[in-house]
């Protein structure tokens, strides 16, 4: 056993910590444990009371069994007894025990609480302390409910100690975290906001931690802490660097409070007032100018400090975006970083460069960097950095260099880390198909993945390329011949024998001329690599060959042996066994004209969301991707369709073929915000089908007329329209019969050129998010079609506008107080910041503008009443515009969470 | 927010455990371990921080780290923490978990391997204290050395005035206080610590 000094408190404890080191195996250990377990608890339970000492050593005992990962199940009432103590050395242990080992067992809360409340009532700036350190730490919605009206007092009470009112700030910002309905904002608020000029700065990070949080769910109420927190930071950022004293680090004024301020003002617009605007912009120059200094120490320490501010910085010039002048500095500076000896500064500086290459004033500048970047994901040895890299070159990449980047990325996945695979697979796959100017690329692009990288290649890639493939009849007969030729390699991956099998069974005849590859070469190299596949596969492969049947008869009889074989007919595979007998029957009593329409090449699948985006946003969660997107729309050239997407989608399904292993569930158009702000339009539109609106809504019923317009010539038959409503909804926005259903049922043939008209009644009955479906299935031709769309019925329908004066409207807006009340939306404008057509659109969503109420003449204020048939719930709304940002604030608030929350979603699409 | 402090030897034991978001016991040794795995196959020298674990939340949360001499330094936080800043705060916590309570000990027996470490756990309350006075419920409280080490001495000072403890670890505080730290190199050595111990203790 190591010595032990016997100066120090408890040698117990340093025994017992030196048993279970030299204890040979875990089981040793186990036992040692168990046995002291014992020891504690019967000394615990024993009759002779123990000492204050003791209880602290056995305390320790336990928390260390606790570390070294053995559940602690007694104990807590002792430490509550410590709590109660008066000598400082055990309550301080008891709160230790009660943070680390959380208990929720009601009674001892019960406890807990009480002695809590105690300290805090003790006036004693130690006891207040360790007790709001333990409501810190705990942060249990009990405690918030105990404290949450209590630990605001404290904070802003005039007589608080400096220490104390630190903890405090601390302390209700942890119990807003977990608990803000029980957080109510109230007159403390202002309050808070002006310990921003308090004198101990530790106070005032603290301060700033608080509002910063609070902030971002009540931008309102702490609006005045924006130049508070400017001239703050600006006092800080010029002071000499001697004049904060020991608030100086390494020779950095302050730098953890620059960096928490600078993140307040991220939770904000640039400051409308050009007084402060101008003191925040000369800061965040002289903070840039800063970096460009020689270093005033060569330690560590002052340039992390010095950094620290200096990216924070950056972030706020990014997040304003709105300083051409700025974001270029911030630029030309990340650029600097990116070569920086220190690895760490080049991970931040591609970071921070990822969201600057989505703001318009610095994209070009940042796209200056791409050979330091492809160099940093050649040449970095830490993988953090090179992934941040690629994150960077997705992020840069347009239309001038996507070949550029996509080919490095590819040659980089030939080496990439496991971990970052399938992120990058992604990102090439939708590179690719955005900036792809020729299909023939594109489809290089993607085989090559693939190949490079086919085990994470998942299966929304290789059903885009198809999609793609089917939708453009110029890269048909390119994608059959490289497919082909892919699949001479002698392993390759399923993914391409997939990909390969769909597109031969769709257009091997493209190729079929050379003899080359002939039907029979053709067939004898996918029927190759049958065996070695997994059973979807296979099941792929058959229906290629039955798709051969068709196109070449001449290998007709040549695949009704391979379906013949017994392999194929008893397969004890249930799917494989139904394909190989229903196909080899087809082959053998149809006749050649059904088997054409049967087996006819697939109909151009509609245009939708890309899924493999859909798999992105859902990886990294949506903000990354979106961003980029919005601010990327003008640039970028979709290749798979037009201008507009369409506002519905088809899904046309190609005769008896059983499940061709392929998405083609109809896809239901999730948009239709086009509809929120009028009542009539076209709602649908494809090659054979138009589907218009016209609708009217009074109070909480509705009633709309729908138009079906046949654009063909030719009949369609068996049409038939059905709402689907799913149960929850139907209660919410129909009413019981009558007017449940579709009041009039739709004759079932519709003739070219006709249009026939159909009613739909509506009440809501409570206020709801979803909308209904309308699926329409109908027979055109030989084929079986069905359309399905969202029926634009939103709750703002049921809108009553009402006129209020300037003083009702703010009396009625300080009633609606209360958190949940209020929801708010800060966005990016999408379409031009027009005056008029704001006030037409907020009128067309149903509330009545009202004009003068708000101080401000740009803002725009509105206000009705939703009527549901159960209740009526009064809206108040805000649109704040900033023409300087292209941006807009949005502000609702009702008595209802849920209404707040959707109608801030419905108009937040409108601008 | 700061979700998490780990601290952990080279073989994955842990040394300090703090979550300030509440996980289950069982679930917060399964963090530790991955964690441990996560910082463990990344060489030294190279960047300090890197995407979560899956357990504590993946990418939304960022670990960063530094690795000295036997121990891993971890802080698991969300996106509204500063990297350097969480960085140099490390570097903070090291300067008094390690040489802080080095001169809590009066003596120091060569024959323990791994110096700093033991620290970390033969003193597992006062380090808990010290973290205290840093972080609170995930938040950093105080980034000023001469206010920690205050509280600190008035710590110390209470405690000493209940009569339960040496005067050791006062003055101990305040020589720290008053040494002009050098920096701490990445990799110490252990024989560098034992040499390094008899320079401080001259000011006990």
């Amino acid at each position: 056993m190591p010595a032990v000094s016997k100066g120090d408190g408890m040698r117990g404890l340093a025994v017992f910590i030196s048993d279970i080191r030299n204890c040979k195996s875990k089981e040793a250990e186990i036992k040692r444990i168990n046995k002291e377990l014992a020891n504690i608890r019967s000394k615990f339970k024993g009759d002779k009371a123990l000492d204050g000492y003791s209880k602290k050593k056995y305390v320790c005992k336990l928390l260390f069994i606790f570390l070294l990962g053995h559940d602690i199940d007694f104990g807590h009432m002792e430490a509550v007894n410590l709590l109660s103590s008066n000598r400082y050395t055990e309550k301080q242990i008891g709160y230790l025990f009660i943070s680390v080992l959380v208990n929720s067992n009601s009674e001892l809360i019960r406890l807990i609480n009480n002695a809590i409340k105690n300290d805090l009532a003790s006036r004693n700036p130690t006891f207040m302390g360790l007790a709001l350190h333990c409501i810190a730490n705990v942060g249990s919605r009990e405690m918030a409910e105990a404290f949450a009206g209590e630990v605001p007092k404290i904070l802003v009470a005039g007589d608080t100690m400096d220490s104390v009112k630190q903890s405090a700030a601390l302390c209700l910002l942890r119990l807003y975290r977990t608990s803000p309905d029980l957080v109510p904002m109230g007159d403390w608020t202002s309050r808070v906001v002006h310990l921003l000029n308090d004198q101990h700065l530790g106070v005032v990070t603290a301060a700033t931690s608080l509002i910063t949080t609070l902030a971002q769910k009540n931008p309102e109420e702490f609006k005045t802490s924006v130049s508070l927190a400017v001239s703050r930071l600006s006092r800080i950022v010029t002071s000499a660097s001697t004049d904060l004293q020991d608030y100086t680090y390494y020779f950095v004024p302050a730098p953890w409070l620059s960096v928490k301020l600078l993140r307040l003002l991220q939770c904000y617009p640039p400051p409308e007032d050009p007084a402060v605007r101008g003191r925040l912009t000369e800061c965040l120059e002289t903070i840039l100018n800063k970096a460009q200094e020689p270093p005033k120490s060569k330690k560590v320490q002052h340039s992390n400090a010095k950094n620290a501010v200096l990216f924070e910085a950056i972030s706020l010039i990014i997040h304003h975006d709105s300083e051409p002048n700025l974001l270029v500095r911030a630029c030309n500076q990340l650029g600097q970083f990116l070569q920086h000896r220190e690895t760490n500064l080049r991970y931040l500086a591609l970071e921070s460069m990822c969201t600057l290459a989505s703001s318009e004033f610095s994209h070009e500048a940042v796209k200056t960097h791409i050979d330091t970047v492809i160099n940093a994901l050649k040449t970095e040895r830490d993988v953090s950095v090179r992934q941040r890299a690629v994150d960077l070159l997705y992020a840069m990449c347009d239309r001038s260099n996507a070949q550029q980047i996509v080919a490095e990325m590819l040659s980089y996945l030939e080496t990439a880390d496991y971990s970052i695979r399938e992120e990058i697979v992604l990102k090439v796959a939708i590179l690719a198909e955005k900036y792809a100017v020729d299909y023939a690329w594109y489809v290089d692009t993607i085989l090559n993945l693939i190949r490079i990288a086919g085990d994470y290649v998942s299966e929304e890639v290789w059903y885009r390329v198809i999609q793609i493939v089917i939708n453009r009849d110029d890269v048909q007969g390119y994608a059959a011949k490289t497919v082909f030729e892919a699949l001479q390699a002698p392993a390759c991956h399923e993914n391409l024998v997939k990909v390969g099998g769909y597109i031969l069974g769709e257009f091997g005849n493209l190729i079929a001329g050379d003899p080359r590859s002939s039907p029979l070469v053709q067939f004898n190299l996918l029927h190759s690599k049958f065996h070695l596949c997994s059973v979807p596969t296979r099941a792929l492969l058959l229906s290629t060959y039955i798709k051969f049947v068709n196109l070449f008869p001449e290998v007709k009889t040549t695949i009704q042996d391979v379906l013949r074989s017994d392999s194929q007919l008893k397969n004890a595979d249930v799917e494989l066994q139904q394909r190989a007998v229903e196909y080899l029957r087809l082959s053998t009593v149809a006749s050649t004209d059904i088997l054409a329409t049967v087996l006819e090449e697939m109909p151009p699948f509609p245009e939708r969301e890309s899924s493999i985006l859909a798999k992105l946003k859902k990886k990294k969660g949506p903000s990354t991707v979106t961003d980029l997107e919005d601010t990327k729309r003008e640039r970028s050239v979709d290749v798979n369709g037009g201008p507009e997407p369409a506002p519905a989608s088809t899904s046309a399904a190609v005769g008896p073929l059983p499940a061709f292993a392929f998405p083609n569930n109809p896809c239901i158009s999730a948009g239709g915000f086009e509809f929120v702000c009028k009542n009539n339009g076209v709602l649908f539109e494809n090659q054979l089908l138009q589907i218009g609106l016209k609708s009217e809504f009074r109070q909480n019923l509705g009633r709309m007329f729908i138009f079906y317009g046949n654009k063909t010539s030719t009949q369609f038959l068996n049409f038939t329209p059905t709402l689907i409503c799913p149960d929850d909804l139907q209660s919410h926005i129909l009413g019981p019969s009558p007017h449940r259903h579709i009041t009039k049922p739709v004759d079932p043939t519709v003739d070219g050129g006709a249009q026939v008209q159909q009613v739909v009644n509506i009440e809501c009955v409570s206020d709801f998010t979803e909308a209904p479906v309308l699926n329409i299935q109908f027979r055109y031709g030989g084929t079986f079609q069905n359309v399905s769309v969202q029926l634009p019925i939103t709750l703002n329908k049921f809108f009553q506008p009402t006129e209020m004066s300037s003083q009702d409207f703010f009396q009625r807006w300080k009633q609606l107080s209360n958190p949940q009340q209020e929801v708010q939306n800060i966005f990016k404008a999408k379409h031009p910041m027009d005056t008029e057509i704001t006030k037409a659109k907020i009128i067309g969503f149903g509330s009545a503008l009202l004009e003068e109420v708000d101080p401000n003449p740009a803002n725009f204020v509105g206000a009705g009443i939703i009527h549901t048939k159960t209740t009526q719930i009064g809206c108040l709304l805000r649109l704040e515009p900033n023409l300087q940002a292209q941006m807009y604030r949005l502000t609702l608030r009702t008595s209802k969470e849920t209404v707040s929350q959707r109608l801030c979603e419905l108009l937040s699409q409108q601008f | 927010m700061i979700q998490a402090i780990l601290v952990f030897n080279n073989h994955g034991k842990p040394r300090l455990v703090r979550f300030y978001q509440h996980f289950p016991e069982e679930i917060q040794q399964q963090i530790v371990r991955e964690t441990f795995h996560l910082v463990l196959k990344r060489d030294d020298n190279i960047c300090n921080f890197l995407e979560g674990g899956s357990l504590i939340g993946g990418s939304d949360y960022k670990l960063i780290y530094r690795h000295y001499a036997t121990l891993y330094f971890v802080f698991c936080v969300d996106s509204s923490e500063s990297e350097l800043g969480i960085l140099d705060l490390i570097q903070h916590l090291l300067i008094f978990f390690l040489i802080a309570p080095k001169v809590f000990v009066e003596t120091l027996d060569k024959c323990f391997e791994n110096v700093c470490e033991l620290d970390l756990i033969f003193h597992m309350d006062k380090v808990h204290y010290i973290l205290q006075e840093v972080v609170m419920g995930g938040m950093v409280l105080e980034t000023n050395m001469n206010e920690i080490v205050a509280q600190i001495e008035a710590q110390n000072r209470l405690e000493k005035s209940e009569g339960g403890l040496s005067a050791a670890p006062a003055r101990a505080v305040s020589a720290v206080k008053n040494i002009n730290l050098p920096e701490i190199p990445r990799n110490i050595n252990i024989g560098d610590l034992n040499i390094k111990v008899p320079n401080l203790s001259q000011f006990v």
